[in-house]
């Protein structure tokens, strides 16, 4: 089976989302301290939902294209939504199957999505 | 010729530097203890326990040999990690006291030192990714309490200039710990000619099995554990302690694996240094010869290189290149490989890792060229 498929290297390639956000809600950044991914994510939240995400990330074709096509879903769903969002709904939008051992970077991106909300709502 | 099983699952494995792959002489000693052996060391009187005692101290025999140090300065671990930390914890340090590392130390070599109230002091890699050995020298002072250095980097290869930098520390009246983990397993090592006042390697990277480590000691050391074994006289509020090694290991140790590792040392020698450093040369000349042709690859070579090219290739990260190379079923390493502050000096986030040993052949970096051309069709 293969792992890079077009939608993936797409997303590697040509990221959705990515920049920063001149505004943002909540900024965090995110590590994968296995490999040296990082991801800069700012995140722009109005009446419960996320209206604007952008990234910056370093990383490996599976965190990066993972991050690309969580980024494009999340807009417009609610932050309760998102923190229900969980590794098999990432695997789907792979449309991949993810071995063990590539499992962080897979879920990279949507770790530093939650984060960002967990720390957005506990500011308050 | 040497049988090893793990031929027949046609795997290209190019991953030595993590772990090497057994023979069957090691797996066999394993099942033949278990199966007809089992008992513990240093304590019965029946014939099973006398007779897995003596095999077990024929391994500290054979390692004493394999290094020409007396049995005695052989203390049995888990691993060099742990044999590192043993050293850490014998000495006390102060904060006035400076420990000296390079910036080619896996984290087994730099972290333990982190612990202590010692200042850390880095020798640091020249243009080429050689040592700048005057820079050593600079930072060699009256405080320099201990030198803690690699004899081969797992991330390079990079053959340190060791009996310069331990006559050096000598003379500077500092010790010096060895991280062997690398070497151990590609070159001959002499005690009396090398004289470190520690040497730490580990069975697992020289054919033998996990779990079993060495810490060779000039010197009386502290123990870190305390129980059963290691104890000369116990009452109820006190005790003494077993002079060295048995000191230094306390509770049942890992018997199948020390018993085993003798048949790996066996191994080693029979094959010969001398052939395994021929070897180990010509592949990775052939390695650099067909990845250099690539343009899309970065090759990290420095000078004095062994059995390992670390390398990444234009567009990918080495998780990607180490799945594609999977695919292929060509075993390598991706990552920052337990060395984050080295590659920081190197200036990339990780690479990725071919590393060689006696069973591997040119086919096998044929295999992984093949892989290399399709990951550059895939992101390059």
């Amino acid at each position: 089976m293969d792992l890079y498929t077009e939608i993936i290297l797409d997303h590697y390639k040509d990221p959705q989302n990515s920049g920063t956000l001149t505004n943002p809600t909540v900024q965090v950044v995110e590590h994968n301290p296995t490999c040296g991914d990082k991801i800069h994510l700012d995140l722009k939240i109005t009446d419960n939902k996320v209206t604007q995400i952008a990234h910056e990330s370093e990383g490996c074709a599976i965190s990066i294209a993972s991050m690309s096509l969580v980024s494009d879903e999340i807009i417009g769903k609610s932050l309760e939504e998102i923190l229900k969002l969980d590794k098999d709904y990432i695997f789907e939008l792979l449309h991949v199957e993810i071995s063990a051992g590539r499992i962080k970077c897979a879920l990279l991106g949507l770790a530093a999505i939650k984060h960002a909300i967990l720390q957005h709502q506990q500011n308050g | 010729m040497i049988d090893f099983p793990f031929l027949k699952t046609g795997i290209h494995y190019l991953d030595n530097a993590a772990t090497t792959q057994k023979p069957a002489s090691v797996i066999n000693a394993i099942t033949e203890h278990y199966e007809n052996g089992t008992a513990n060391v240093h304590r019965g009187i029946h014939s099973l326990s006398e007779q897995a005692t003596d095999q077990y101290e024929a391994t500290r025999q054979a390692v004493a040999d394999f290094i020409n140090a007396k049995p005695e300065q052989i203390i049995f671990t888990k691993g060099t990690t742990e044999s590192i930390n043993i050293v850490a914890h014998s000495h006390d340090f102060t904060a006035e006291d400076e420990i000296i590392v390079s910036a080619l130390e896996h984290h087994s070599n730099l972290v333990p030192w982190q612990q202590t109230k010692a200042k850390l002091r880095v020798i640091p890699l020249k243009e080429d990714l050689s040592l700048d050995l005057e820079a050593y020298k600079k930072l060699l002072s009256p405080n320099t309490k201990l030198v803690a250095i690699t004899a081969m980097s797992n991330v390079l290869g990079t053959i340190t200039p060791l009996q310069e930098i331990i006559d050096l520390a000598h003379a500077n009246d500092t010790k010096v710990l060895v991280d062997a983990a690398q070497y151990a397993s590609h070159f001959a090592i002499d005690m009396q000619k090398l004289k470190p006042d520690f040497l730490a390697l580990s069975s697992h990277k020289m054919l033998g099995p996990t779990g079993v480590g060495i810490l060779y000691t000039a010197h009386d050391l502290k123990p870190m554990q305390f129980g059963g074994d290691m104890i000369l006289t116990v009452s109820q509020y006190e005790s003494t302690f077993a002079p060295m090694p048995t000191k230094m290991e306390a509770g049942t140790p890992n018997i199948a694996d020390v018993i085993a590792f003798k048949a790996a040392l066996e191994t080693l020698t029979k094959i010969g240094f001398d052939k395994i450093a021929t070897h180990d040369t010509e592949l990775l000349n052939y390695a650099i010869e067909k990845f250099s042709a690539h343009p899309e690859v970065t090759l990290y070579t420095p000078p004095n290189q062994a059995a390992v090219l670390s390398f990444n290739v234009k567009g990918s990260h080495p998780h990607d290149i180490a799945s594609v190379f999977n695919e292929f079923k060509v075993a390598i390493r991706s990552g920052q490989h337990c060395a984050e502050p080295l590659m920081n000096t190197l200036g990339v986030p990780a690479t990725a890792r071919m590393s060689f040993h006696i069973y591997n052949t040119t086919a096998d970096i044929d295999q992984a060229e093949k892989a290399l051309e399709k990951v550059i069709k895939l992101f390059s």
